[in-house]
């Protein structure tokens, strides 16, 4: 028998993650056009895998597979994973990284909306953990036709040292830490654009795009984008004035990077992340300021993955703590 | 003279559906062939029946006496003969049934004498007694008895009239304040003279603008500071407490009253009602009732409070397709289980349902705490956690999280992207909390009573030691006095030693004594006035049976035991009485605090 009510918003989780994937298409349409179709390659790859992982998954654990798969939120999954990976990283470490996120982190944990880690940034730590190198060979923006980003997605030898250059974050990192000079000097290198990397910063705008067209449909509130950007800006902007020479500016910090695509798909990820109001704040704030961290002391050129898992780890101390007050708590009764 | 507007956390926006029945004036429902009135209107009360089988009865002749703090009084709605009494299903989710008086009315509509109460003449306490002897209730939905709500609180400072009605479909209450604007306006007034309060506001969804325009004239033509405020069109702005929180920014919070907070709350229906009761004379004996949804005659009927709803389906004309009657809004009612069921005070719409207006939900996905509930709740809760610990069976959780503060007005789960029946799941944990609470509680009344069981066997016998004790010490007295103390002393060579400052001991001594002595008597009496011949032969044969019992005696001790064996036995329950005593009295206590 039903119970009221009768009547429902036509919503669902299969429209919502519809909208991200369409908020995503800026962004990969920047990278396109900035960085060559390499891109398309492995999104086609992964989110191959990534259905076909949910199907059996849902299959052994019987439920119903055609609206498991119907949600699109494995599709969602496996396009992040792409889009934080280098987009001529090898075909079999999307496969292994989309079946780490899948298997291991969303279905081990119960399945969708029961994870409490977001699959594709442990998916992203655990193949930048695992293939150090071949996770940090990103190619120049315009440097490689589509033939060669093909050859080197399927292709088994690799000789790319002469293809592929350092990020924008890395060249950075290792800029100053070899007492290359200062800022400025390291950012006359050819990695670097106007704001991030060259190129790079182009894409991070097509992320903002879609970012805003999420806020803008309502299919996620401002809390979290906001928290992460002042979170990862304020901090970077504390060390930059404090020493200019030797740290890069926020707005450096904010174009390069995942920094763009963190913020309006990644942290935002409503099942690993924090849900109360105040709780956004304190869980988004935590991984800009983490992220700026790892960052500029950790090992790693870019930490929001590393961020963003260990706030998710915080994240059920963050709900219980900011609870908001409910109809009443805050009435007083007459004198 | 427009108020600042508040505003209440979350609501949805449905499509509000108005439209079908807003535009048709309310009509008198044809007269049923049978009556069915309950003697049950809210969950908390049901009315003593005064009448019998075959009696005729006058249209508003009393047939219930009100009984308890939340009783009111049930009326005949129309002249005729009740014709049984009898269970019949309610108009409820789960179709239990209530004792109900069936009535067929003869259609004659005589009515019982009776004439205007001067509430201005009388003092507070009969003017309530007078309003729930004619059966006013809240009309908004719950009954909630109208007296109590008046009864309850001093110092209001606000009357709030509810005409929100924010429930899609709805609109009995729109065609109410269209029609009889005059009347809701002037039992609002009797309302506001009855609690003391300072102004009226009158709170009506801005989708109504008839209902607005309607309730402004007629508030403009009398001296009471009455406002008629339009309200942003969000359901569920009519909640009560939503209404209050809108119009005067106090939020009460759940389980207290308007009236602690200084405002209380009356539907437009219940003052519509009050000013017939008061002006007329009248019992609250029909109601405005929405016929709407799939239907191709949409209205709005004054309906007699027991037709059955049966009857007032072909006023509608339902449309082909119709699968199911909803009782009530969408958001917040339910399928009518039995269409026989009586339309009663708080029934306030009739939707024929179909599956195109009301399809199907789809199936119910997982959660992805997306957070959409929480931005809809009105009531500020976070209804994901809520459904994570009540799926969960952590009803302890969900009752930390405010599980009791839900109003199930339905918002949640309008909203949710997976299609949750959420307002189920809070359903269920409500209604296994209260039944693990009524599980509980039988178990500890049955405890107690055990425990008092035990506390008053030993009660008893600790008093009745102690009586035996205070008449030992009598008799020892008595004997001390006549100076025959030795024969306590003499009592008995296998009796333990007493002292005399033992009154237990004493007693059981005294008893002994008393025993032996009688024994004696006995004894005594059996062996007087025999002939010597005799007398030498018992002699004899006292003699011969001493011996043996000395042999028998020397051979085992075994059977002078139990004597001795009986004073500590009695000395060692004493204390356990007091304990006993006193761990009662701590479960007392402990009760007392549960309470």
């Amino acid at each position: 028998m039903i119970h009221s009510p009768y009547i429902r918003k036509p919503a669902s989780v299969s429209s919502v993650m519809l909208t991200v994937l369409l908020a995503l298409i800026p962004g990969i349409a920047m990278y396109v056009w900035q960085v060559g179709a390499g891109i398309l390659v492995n999104l086609l790859i992964a989110t191959i895998v990534a259905v076909a992982a949910e199907a059996l998954v849902l299959k052994l654990r019987g439920r119903p597979v055609l609206l498991g798969i119907g949600d699109l939120s494995a599709v969602v999954t496996a396009w992040l994973i792409v889009l934080c990976f280098p987009p001529i990283v090898p075909w079999w470490i999307t496969v292994i990284a989309v079946l780490v996120a899948i298997i291991a982190v969303k279905h081990l944990y119960g399945g969708l909306g029961q994870n409490p880690f977001n699959p594709a940034m442990v998916a992203y730590c655990a193949m930048i953990v695992a293939y150090p190198s071949l996770m940090s060979q990103w190619p120049p923006a315009g440097g490689l036709d589509f033939q060669t980003q093909l050859g080197l997605i399927l292709g088994g030898m690799r000789d790319i040292d002469a293809v592929t250059a350092a990020t924008a974050l890395d060249a950075m990192r290792t800029g100053l830490r070899t007492g290359a000079g200062t800022i400025d000097a390291v950012m006359t290198q050819p990695t670097f654009g106007t704001l991030g990397g060259r190129g790079y910063e182009w894409i991070a705008l097509g992320y903002l795009v879609g970012g805003l067209i999420l806020l803008f449909r309502r299919t996620i509130t401002w809390h979290m984008p906001v928290a992460f950007i002042v979170g990862l800006a304020s901090t970077a902007c504390l060390f930059w004035l404090f020493n200019p020479a030797q740290f890069a500016s926020p707005l450096f910090h904010l174009a390069s990077g995942g920094a763009m695509l963190a913020a309006f798909f990644i942290v935002t990820d409503p099942v690993s992340g924090a849900t109360t109001p105040r709780g956004k704040l304190i869980f988004a704030a935590g991984i800009g300021i983490l992220a700026y961290l790892i960052r500029a002391f950790g090992a790693f050129p870019e930490g929001i993955a590393f961020a963003v898992l260990l706030m998710n780890m915080c994240v059920p101390l963050i709900d219980m703590k900011t609870q908001p007050p409910v109809f009443g708590q805050r009435s007083r009764k007459l004198p | 003279m427009s108020a600042r507007l508040f505003s209440f956390h979350g609501g949805v926006k449905p499509e509000h559906h108005k439209n079908e029945s807003a535009g048709s004036p309310i009509r008198p429902a044809p007269l049923p062939t049978r009556l069915i009135v309950p003697l049950r209107h809210n969950t908390r009360a049901v009315a003593v029946c005064r009448v019998e089988p075959g009696q005729t009865v006058l249209k508003g002749e009393r047939i219930g006496d009100a009984e308890g703090v939340l009783g009111t009084a049930v009326h005949a709605p129309a002249s005729g003969t009740v014709v049984e009494i009898r269970e019949h299903p309610m108009a409820h989710p789960s179709g239990l049934a209530t004792t109900c008086v069936v009535i067929e009315p003869d259609g004659e509509e005589r009515w019982v004498p009776h004439q205007p109460y001067d509430h201005l003449a009388s003092d507070r306490q009969s003017t309530l007694n007078y309003l729930r002897d004619s059966g006013i209730v809240g009309m908004g939905g719950a009954a909630f008895p109208s007296h109590v709500k008046l009864g309850a609180g001093s110092g209001i400072e606000t009357l709030v009239l509810n005409g929100a009605e924010c429930e899609p479909w709805i609109t009995c209450d729109d065609r109410l304040m269209r029609e009889r604007a005059v009347t809701i306006i002037d039992g609002a007034i009797i309302l506001f003279e009855l609690i003391g309060a300072r102004r009226i506001l009158v709170g009506i969804e801005d989708n109504k603008p008839e209902a607005i325009a309607a309730m402004r004239a007629a508030a403009a033509d009398c001296k009471a500071p009455i406002e008629v405020v339009a309200v942003p069109t969000r359901y569920p702005a009519g909640g009560e407490k939503q209404l209050i929180r809108v119009l005067t920014g106090i939020e009460i919070p759940h389980g207290k009253l308007g009236g602690e907070y200084g405002v209380q709350c009356f539907n437009v229906g219940t003052a519509h009602a009050v000013h017939r009761a008061i002006r007329h004379g009248e019992p609250l004996l029909s109601r405005v009732v929405t016929l709407t949804g799939n239907a191709a005659q949409p209205g709005n009927y004054e309906v007699l409070i027991g037709t059955p709803i049966a009857d007032l389906l072909p006023l509608m004309q339902p449309k082909p397709g119709t699968d199911r009657y909803l009782l009530g809004g969408p958001m917040m009612g339910f399928a009518l289980p039995d269409l026989s069921v009586p339309i009663v005070k708080g029934s306030n719409c009739i939707i024929a349902a179909s599956q195109a207006l009301f399809p199907e939900p789809e199936p119910e996905l997982a959660c992805i705490r997306c957070g959409e509930c929480a931005r809809a709740c009105p009531a500020d809760l976070q209804p994901f956690e809520l459904y994570w610990y009540s799926r969960s069976r952590n009803f302890g959780k969900a009752q930390e999280y405010h599980l009791f503060d839900c109003i199930e007005c339905g918002c949640c789960a309008f909203v949710c992207p997976s299609h949750i029946p959420l307002v189920d799941y809070y359903r269920f944990a409500k209604t296994e909390i209260w039944a693990r609470e009524r599980e509980n509680t039988a178990a500890s009344q049955a405890r107690d009573r055990f425990e008092f069981r035990n506390y008053r066997i030993e009660r008893e016998k600790a008093e009745k030691a102690a009586r035996l004790a205070a008449k030992a010490a009598e008799t020892k007295a008595k004997l001390a006095k006549t100076g025959e103390p030795v024969a306590i002393e003499k009592g008995g060579d296998d009796k333990p030693a007493v002292s005399s400052d033992d009154p237990k001991k004493a007693l059981i001594a005294a008893a002994l004594a008393r025993a032996k002595q009688q024994k004696a008597e006995v004894e005594a009496r059996n062996t007087t006035d025999l002939p010597p011949e005799t007398a030498a032969e018992i002699a004899e044969i006292d003699a011969r049976r001493k011996s043996l019992d000395l042999s028998s005696k020397a051979t085992s001790t075994a059977s002078s035991t139990p004597n001795q064996a009986s004073p500590p036995s009695v000395e060692s329950k004493l204390p356990q009485a007091n304990d006993a005593a006193d761990s009662t009295g701590t479960a007392v206590h402990v009760n007392e605090e549960r309470k």
